[in-house]
């Protein structure tokens, strides 16, 4: 699938993830997303950038341009360098949080996207893939 | 490290006024923003860095700007470039104030060393080191300028953004807008709380039609805010909650189930009055 355009946001902070929803949101609008679709990326990049700088000590999120005719999508991937996730299952499922948060963030995103993949090796690292598509 | 200047204390003595002449052409015709100083203003900056310069590296003779002799230099540096950096230059129309006095100085002292090349080579380099150094520090002061800058700034906009109003008698809105990371939601909450105490109002409405993402965190912190607002005996209602916003928070399956929300502070309003007018009626 051709790739527009690549770009990479560092995440060491929090004003860092306030970047990662400007950049996203910036473009999903040039690709013409709906609002809602705006919204829902925009919110499930947060979830995932935030859970980079709290539970993988920040890391970084690529982001693609994707063109598939004759719909076009946007493909979000975050990955760090932390503990990794020991049960991929388990932190998917609501409710449940290591970190005092209300626990919805990873199957939020998960539902607020097409595509949603994660690849975590316990010590090494974890790696989520998202994709929305227009 | 420093070098000794052997020959530029001489130099800056005999040629002053023609240096300075040709400084300030130097400046004026790079023509970026030196328009908007003024020429005179410009004129006494100049003046005043050759008459320090001179006094400085006749006292010394090294190209040492860390020592004493240059301190009234670099205070003469500091308030140039603080005083660019308010009216808003960029930080190397700052730092050329000090690099182009680099071509006149070069040519002077051509013509004063031109016959002897080892005295050439050597006064260049420290003549050169010395502005580096000198054109280095306008960069670093315009730096903090600007980082005093965006600090108060940061303060200020903690500040307002997050006012509290009161809408009627016992009725308080907290209008949120921008994001909301954890210290702008710790001041949020603290204002919000004391406001409550401070009117004895009963039903707060936060209005969150100016914040553009809603995830988890920032529902997080709504709800601990309204759970705080209802332990000191006041009702909480979240209004401006837009048809994407609403989507995004089912996905997320947040629950706001015993949180009054509302589309927009209108209605908000309204059921806050309703409220009050119930609570008031049997008391009467």
């Amino acid at each position: 699938m051709p790739v527009l355009k690549e770009e990479t946001v560092a995440i060491g902070s929090d004003a860092d993830v306030v970047l990662v929803r400007q950049l996203v949101r910036r473009r999903a609008q040039e690709l013409r997303f709906s609002l809602v679709d705006q919204t829902k990326l925009v919110t499930a990049a947060s979830e995932l950038a935030r859970n980079a700088l709290e539970h993988g000590r920040g890391g970084e999120m690529l982001l693609q341009v994707l063109q598939d005719p004759p719909r076009s999508g946007l493909r979000l991937v975050f990955a760090d360098q932390g503990p990794g996730i020991a049960n991929v299952e388990l932190a998917m499922k609501d409710g449940y949080t290591t970190g005092g948060g209300l626990g919805l963030g990873l199957g939020g995103a998960k539902r607020l996207v097409n595509e949603f993949a994660v690849e975590s090796t316990p010590g090494k690292g974890t790696r989520i893939t998202v994709t929305k598509w227009h | 490290m420093a070098v000794s200047l052997t020959h530029l204390p001489r130099i800056l003595e005999r040629h002053g006024d023609a240096l300075l002449a040709d400084w300030i052409r130097e400046q004026l015709q790079a023509k970026s923003r030196t328009g908007a100083i003024k020429e005179g203003e410009l004129r006494e900056q100049c003046a005043e860095f050759l008459r320090l310069l001179r006094e400085a590296t006749a006292k010394g003779g090294t190209s040492d700007v860390s020592r004493p002799e240059f301190e009234p230099l670099r205070e003469l540096l500091a308030n140039v470039s603080r005083s660019r950096g308010v009216q808003g230059f960029s930080p190397s129309e700052t730092a050329k104030f000090v690099f182009s006095f680099k071509r006149p100085l070069f040519m002077r002292l051509r013509e004063e060393l031109g016959r002897d090349a080892v005295a050439l080579a050597d006064e260049t380099w420290a003549v050169t080191e010395l502005l580096d150094e000198l054109g280095l520090l306008t960069t670093e002061t315009y730096q903090k300028t600007r980082e005093a800058v965006i600090a108060r700034q940061q303060e200020e906009m903690l500040e307002l953004s997050t006012p509290v109003v009161k809408l009627w008698d016992g009725i308080l809105a907290l209008p949120m807008i921008g994001t909301l990371d954890s210290n702008r939601t710790q001041v949020v909450m603290e204002t919000l709380l004391e406001k409550i105490v401070e009117t004895g109002s009963e039903v707060a409405i936060i209005d969150i039609t100016g914040v553009p993402t809603v995830d988890t965190l920032v529902a997080q912190h709504l709800m601990k805010t309204v759970a705080a607002a209802r332990l000191m005996g006041a009702e909480c209602i979240i209004s401006g909650i837009r048809p994407a916003i609403a989507q995004t928070i089912v996905h997320l399956a947040i629950d706001l189930g015993n949180v009054i929300t509302k589309a927009n502070l209108a209605d908000a309003f309204k059921t806050a009055l309703d409220k009050r007018g119930m609570a008031q009626v049997p008391g009467r």
